[in-house]
Parts: C-alpha cells; structure tokens; sequence
C-alpha cells in the first residue's frame, strides 16, 4: 500500500466560519472544482470539523483497509487498545468514475484510562496511529481527530466529494485538495489532506527540505511511513504546536522563517523570539515551493513559502473566511466579499473560531 | 657517509633563458640552489615549493619528478625502499608535514548533489536571499514563551550562541606551527569574512588582541599560555583533545622555534622544547574531560560555548555522545586526512578513519539518542572545496573547518617539509627573513577572496537544490546520491545509491 514520494501540483480551497455555523459539503466541492485543471484526476480529498457532535470527545478513526484481513486485524488491535463506541461503514455512493475503492469504514474510540500511566492520551492516540500505519498491512489512517474526518481518494475531488457525499456533512471548517502528481500510484492513502489527531493539511508544491525534516521529526518518535512530503507538515505541527506548546504564530516563524536580513531590522525582543526559533528550530523550515491549508478543531491556518512560489488568495465575508490557490474558487461560492487579498511570502493567515464555539 | 637517497626532483635551468639575476637563489630557503658563475642548483635538497619557479621573471626554472626508475616492484614501491633507506641511515621515525597524501577512497568525491527539475523551481541566487549564516552552541530542545495574545516574550535562555556568516572557519594552527604574520592573515580574514580563527595550542600572540570575538582558544595537554584571561578573550574555548593527523599522541615544537615571542605567546622559556603530552594528564576519562569542560564554562561565566575536538577513530561515534554528555556545546571532529606541521609518517599515514564516515556516524548516533541539538558538529580533515563542504553540511555538519586549504591560499605549496621551519613562503616559519615574505594584508585579501568565492557557489548549489537556508541542507542526505559505493557504506553514510529516487 505504500507508494514512492510524489511532487505534485494541485489546488487547495479552504472556508471557515468564526461563528462555528455548520455548512455542508456542496459549497467546498464547488470552490475546488472550480480550479479542475490544476489536478489530474489522480487524488482529491476533504477535511471537515465539526460533522460528530454526538460523540465529539471521541477519537473518530476514518480507516482504509486493503482487504478484509486488513480490517480484522486492525479491529482486533483496536479492542486491545482502544473502547470501541462505535463502527460503521462511511456512506459513499456509486457513479461519478470513482473505482477500486478501499474499504472505507470509521470507528469512534475512546482511550482506556489504564493507558494513560506513562504518557498523555494524545501521546497515546499518535502512537497508534504511527503503528497501524507502519506496522498493519493493508491498513490506513486516513483521520483520527475528534469531531472531525478525513474523506479522500484516487479522481477528481469534486467526483471524490460526491462518492463521499459530503453535501449530508455539516462543518464550521471545510478544506479540499485537487492533486496533480507526477508520477501515479493510485493510492487512495496518498492523497490529501494528511491527518494527524485534528491536525490535517492540505498542500500545494513540494518540500525540498523534506529529507531534513524527516530526520528532525524521527528525533521525537514520529514515523515517516508515507514517504511523502505533506506528511512532515502535520507532524511538525503536531510537534511545535501541541508538544512544544508554541503559539501558533511562533510555530509559522519556524516554519516560514522570516530572513536574517529582516530579522536584523526587528524591535530587540522580536528580534531575540526570531533569533532564537531560526536557531532552536531550523530543522524545522520548511523549504521549497508550497502553500498549505492547516486545519484543526479551533481555526485554519494559510500559509506560504518564504518567497511565494506558489499562489494563495484569501478573502473575507461577514464571518467566514475563505483561502484558496486562486481567487475565481472563492468568488464561485461567495459573491460580494468584504476584503480579498494575497498573503505575502511566509506570512500566515490565521483564522480562528470564537471561543464560545464549541 | 653520503647519502643512498637519490634526490626527490630536478631542478633544470635553462641557461640561455636565465639572466643571472639570482633572485631563484634569495629565494629557496632549501638551500637547493647556489650561484657559481651560474645558478647550480642541488638536486638533493629541493622540495618543490615552488618558489624559485615562481619568482624567476624569466621563466627559466622547471622542476620535475626525479625520473630515475626503480626496478619495476608492486609491493616494494619506490617510496617504501626511500623510506627504509632513510631510517636506515638515521635509525629513527619518519617525521613529515601536511596531511595524509595515500591514495584511501575520498567519499567526498563517491557523492553526488540533487537539483530541481520542473515540480519544485530551482532558485536564483543573483536575485533571491541566499541565507549561509550559522549559529554554533548548544541548542535547548524547545522553547518557552510567557505571556499571550500579542504581548509574547521568550522564557528560554539559549546557550551562548556564536553566528558564523559562513559555515567555514579557520582550522587551529598554532603560532609556532605556522607564523605570526599568517596568524594575522587569518585573523583578519576571519574577522572581515565573519567566520572565525582557532589558535591552536600555541597561546594568543597580543598582536591580535583586537580579533579576540573572532577567535577560538585552544586549551591542548600542554595548556600553551592559558590564563583566565586567554580563555576570556575568545568567542569560544576549544579543548584539543586530538588531531586528525595524529590521533593519540601529542606534539613537539623543537627549543629552536622558540624564540622571545613564542615564548612569551606560549610562556615557557626561550630555547626550550614545547611538549604536548599525548594525552591531557588531568583527563584519563570522560568524566575528568566534563570536570575541565566546566572549569572552563566557570572561568568564562557560561559566556563562551566549550568545543571539544578529537580526531576520527572507530569508535568516534560513541565518544562524540559522551563528549556532548559531558557538556560540550560543539564537537569538532578532524578526519584521517587532516593536515600537521609535524607528525610520524606511521601515524599520519595509518590511524584514523575518513571524515565523512566519522561525521555521518556521529550526526547519527546523537540523533538516536534524541541529542543532536545539545551540540553543534564541527568538521575537517580535509575539505578541500566548496563541494565538500555542501556534502558535509548535508551529511550533517554545521559547519566546516579549513587548514591546508587556507594555507593553500595564502601561498603553501603542500611540499609536506611544514617540520623543518623552512618554509619558503613565510607561513610553517619562524625566521623573521622568511616570514616577512608573507604580508598579512596580502594573505587576508587572498583567504577572503577564497571564501567569497566558496560561499557563492554553496548559494548557487542551495538554489539549484531549490533552498534559501543553509539549515535546509544541514542533515538533508535526501538530497545526497553515493555512486561506486557498496551498501554498507551506503548504510553508514545514511545516503541511498544514484539512480535510486526518493
């Protein structure tokens, strides 16, 4: 089930509403089928937040098995570490050239709390992540955050989010990826977004430093099993983030480093915050062309590369913001918006739900 | 008796070119050349530095390999029986200068460098920011802010950080082994280049007290001039634990080298031999190495990041984590090749592994113990390009460290005669007629230019690899391809073979 790295292409589209109002799936897939030209038809996929508020402290597990015995083995592990709530097939519907799917089903987990002795339950639910991917044949994560879901696979993702379909899925965070790889396995694990807990990415360019932050993330105990490169970008987020507590804002400086030469223009403690993350957490940049869509159960992230080789549009109406590879995919499901402009080089757009939001 | 040893060169002058002004004959601090109504040179006594050559305006000087053959012989090459008719003659080991010259596979040149093709865009150096610059010390493993929402100020207090705007420094030749004036040479290149000088175990000549934020102190077994003032007036301490040249065993600067000025810089007396003991007698083992690494940090105030250098054996990996355990904030590492003003053949030519296994062992030995941020990794021994150093770099390295090409620069022939104090280009001196040869000016104008030069083509290797940061190529070997290299060695320098994607 693995595959080679792939450079790919791609266009990515992402909205979100600060108010936490719940939108179905029909405005997102409409948003990224406006950009059908820049995928291929090789992998396409969704991130929702917010779509299982009846069992919204549960881990939802979204699972792709190669086979029957990729499943059993899987559910047999899962009963070993896991209190399984719930189990059921994730509803998909025929037509639209969608073919071989995987078996695509989603399981609602609850950590023991006799696990919890030596580590912290996300600690835990990530461990058994890497270790179903690594070490389970024919088995995939394709989601394992709580409230939310991961829905991908190999066509076109406006098809992708029809055989999901999506319009029956109601979330306060949308984000979609069209892919164009280069070279194709067709593999339904291999497409975007990649998730880790709640964090999921979706990516457009491709990580020339990729062979260093893989090293950097194999130092904390993160295993790089798909061997591509959005991989390390929710895993470094994990890390920053949620281990190392960074805010969020600190996390991008080290993701997208601003330059020494802008860097020794800084106020002095700016100055010394930017210093000291170029130094702490250089293995970390992330290098090459690329803009990205992080979501995560509180906000959505945008960002580009230090020098802006790939494009990224963000706008703004009453309480929704959208982000997007291209300006026409945020006009085709919001007219008349209150503000559009294009983040600059390495600068993040940070949207985050407000805190009464649950 | 005369010597069996028949001369290393010719040297041939054609007469019908030379006018006689004899300047080939100023110049050869050998001896190798005399004047007789004619310039007569003597064959036996030149080394090939190049300096008679260099000078005569009319070109008439050619030196040459002697081409007297030797029964043809394999096992018994021409250098082996010189080599037993000199210890025949003198009964004694065989001293030599510069590094290890045997033909040992260079790795350097078994790997090759990625570039971008069509789906990440390579970069143009010319008209994008190309960021080179390193900071060496230790480094926490994360960091913690206080405070929230816009009004955020960092908790961590780093380790005393030393920003290099190159990753190439200055090796540590001491004044002793090389002269003051090519001490100065580095110094102000160092200091222009922003990189950094290491003096060696030699002390700090007071002529470059203005260059101290720009140079590492050496603290070696002989502990040459330390004071607390010495290890002060640095921008960092290096204890010289071993040298890559000659690993395990410790040095000699012969009473003759040591006149009124080194012996001031080293504080020992005038005419005494300096000796470096082979091992540090208050270190027989790693915890004595932590007490001296702290006893240098107390004397500095925690203000100096402490390097310790030791040079490349087998179990380099498994020392450089107790080093960093023991508290170093850098560990350099100085390979098999690695230059010497003075060593036995044996050792040179024997003990000692390549750098670029050392190197790739140690970057991932302290990876898997989930301690490589604790130090950074110094190498050397021997980078002999720019190519080099972007292999070390992304093998690992933080940065380079540069001895015999830095002499190269400033004039060093790599005659390997550095031990006899000779030296015609007034660097491996201490006579004030040759070392006056080499102006300091001169010597910094060309070590500046040789950097420049290096640090523009690592920008224009960094954007082809389609990167603006030096730290995305540090420990990328993603990026590296080996070619004729078996698996295991493939394994050990953690690259995969060419033709191999990702």
């Amino acid at each position: 089930m693995k595959c080679d790295g792939i450079p790919s292409g791609c266009a990515i589209s992402g909205m979100m509403s600060e108010n936490g109002r719940r939108i179905d799936g029909t405005e997102i897939i409409r948003s990224i089928a406006c950009m059908h030209d820049r995928s291929n038809g090789l992998g396409g996929g969704f991130a929702a937040y917010g779509i299982y508020p009846k069992r919204k402290d549960m881990y939802a597990f979204h699972m792709m098995f190669d086979n029957a015995g990729a499943k059993e083995a899987t559910e047999e592990f899962f009963k070993d570490y896991f209190n399984v709530d719930k189990d059921e097939v994730i509803p998909t519907q025929k037509g639209y050239g969608i073919s071989n799917p995987p078996i695509l089903w989603r399981y609602f987990l609850e950590v023991p709390e006799n696990k919890l002795e030596f580590l912290s339950e996300r600690d835990y639910v990530t461990k058994t992540v890497m270790k179903i991917n690594s070490e389970i044949e024919g088995s995939f994560v394709a989601s394992s955050g709580k409230n939310m879901g991961a829905f991908k696979g190999v066509g076109y993702p406006e098809d992708i989010g029809r055989f999901y379909k999506l319009e029956e899925y109601s979330a306060y965070i949308w984000t979609a990826h069209g892919r164009f790889p280069t070279n194709t396995p067709g593999w339904w694990g291999g497409a975007h977004p990649f998730t880790l807990l709640d964090w999921s990415v979706v990516h457009n360019g491709e990580i020339s430093s990729y062979g260093i932050n893989k090293r950097y993330l194999e130092m904390f105990g993160y295993k790089l099993e798909l061997r591509t490169d959005t991989e390390v970008i929710a895993y470094l987020f994990d890390l920053l983030v949620r281990r190392h507590k960074l805010p969020v804002d600190k996390a991008i400086l080290a993701l997208a480093s601003p330059f020494w030469k802008d860097i020794d223009r800084m106020e002095p403690e700016q100055q010394k915050i930017a210093t000291a993350i170029r130094q702490v957490y250089g293995s970390s940049l992330l290098n090459g062309p690329f803009s990205v869509i992080i979501g995560h159960s509180r906000g959505m992230i945008g960002l580009n590369d230090r020098i802006k080789l790939r494009p990224m549009t963000a706008a703004r109406k009453d309480d929704m913001l959208y982000m997007a590879s291209e300006e026409s995919a945020i006009r085709e499901i919001a007219q008349d918006l209150d503000s559009v402009w294009s983040p600059r080089a390495g600068t993040a757009v940070i949207g985050m739900v407000r805190a009464e939001v649950e | 008796m005369a010597s069996q040893l028949p001369a290393e060169f010719n040297v041939d002058v054609d007469h019908e070119k030379c006018r006689k002004c004899k300047r080939c004959v100023m110049n050869c601090s050998f001896s190798a050349i005399e004047f007789k109504d004619k310039v007569i040179p003597n064959n036996r006594l030149c080394v090939a530095c190049h300096r008679c050559a260099t000078f005569c305006p009319e070109n008439a000087i050619t030196i040459r390999e002697n081409p007297l053959d030797y029964k043809d012989g394999y096992n018994w090459s021409p250098e082996i029986r010189k080599n037993i008719l000199k210890q025949a003659e003198s009964g004694g080991i065989i001293l030599i200068g510069m590094g290890n010259p045997k033909p040992y596979p260079i790795y350097w040149d078994h790997m090759l460098i990625d570039a971008c093709q069509v789906t990440n865009p390579s970069i143009d150096p010319l008209r994008e920011p190309m960021e080179l610059r390193t900071y060496l010390g230790a480094k926490p493993e994360s960091l913690w802010f206080d405070g929230e929402n816009g009004n955020i100020s960092l908790r961590t207090e780093l380790a005393p950080q030393v920003k290099l705007d190159i990753p190439i420094v200055f090796a540590a030749m001491s004044y002793g082994a090389i002269s003051l004036n090519a001490h100065k040479a580095l110094a102000m290149a160092a200091r222009r280049m922003g990189t950094l000088m290491n003096t060696g175990e030699g002390g700090l000549h007071e002529d470059l007290a203005g260059y101290t934020d720009r140079i590492i102190v050496q603290v070696a077994s002989g502990r040459f001039g330390v004071t607390s003032k010495y290890l002060n007036n640095s921008a960092l301490v290096e204890i010289k634990i071993g040298q890559g040249a000659k690993p395990g065993i410790g040095g000699h600067l012969p009473g003759e080298k040591v006149g009124e000025d080194i012996s001031k810089t080293r504080m020992i007396p005038v005419g005494t031999d300096a000796l470096s003991p082979a091992p540090h007698h208050d270190i027989y083992s790693i915890e004595d190495l932590s007490q001296l690494i702290y006893a240098i940090k107390e004397t500095t105030d925690y203000k100096k990041p402490v390097s310790v250098k030791i040079a490349a054996v087998h179990n380099v990996a498994a020392i450089a984590s107790g080093i960093v355990r023991a508290g170093a904030d850098i560990v350099m590492i100085d390979g098999f090749r690695g230059g010497t003003g003075a060593a036995p053949m044996i050792i040179r030519d024997h003990v000692g592994i390549p750098i670029e296994l050392a190197l790739a062992a140690v970057d991932d030995r302290l990876r898997q113990e989930g301690i490589r941020n604790r130090a950074s990794i110094l190498v050397g021994g021997s980078i002999r390009q720019s190519a080099d150093v972007v292999k070390a770099i992304a093998l690992g390295a933080d940065a380079c460290v540069i001895g015999t090409a830095s002499l190269i620069a400033m004039g060093c022939r790599v005659c390997q005669k550095c031990y006899t104090g000779n030296c015609a280009w007034g660097i491996a001196t201490q006579k004030p007629e040759l070392v006056r040869r080499l102006n300091p000016e001169i010597g910094a104008d060309r070590l500046c230019n040789l950097l420049s030069a290096w640090g523009h083509e690592i920008q224009e290797v960094l954007g082809s690899l389609g990167i603006n940061a030096i730290e995305s190529l540090r420990g990328s070997r993603e990026r590296l391809r080996g070619v004729g290299l078996n698996q295991e060695t493939l394994d050990i320098l953690g690259i995969k073979h060419a033709g191999i994607g990702q």
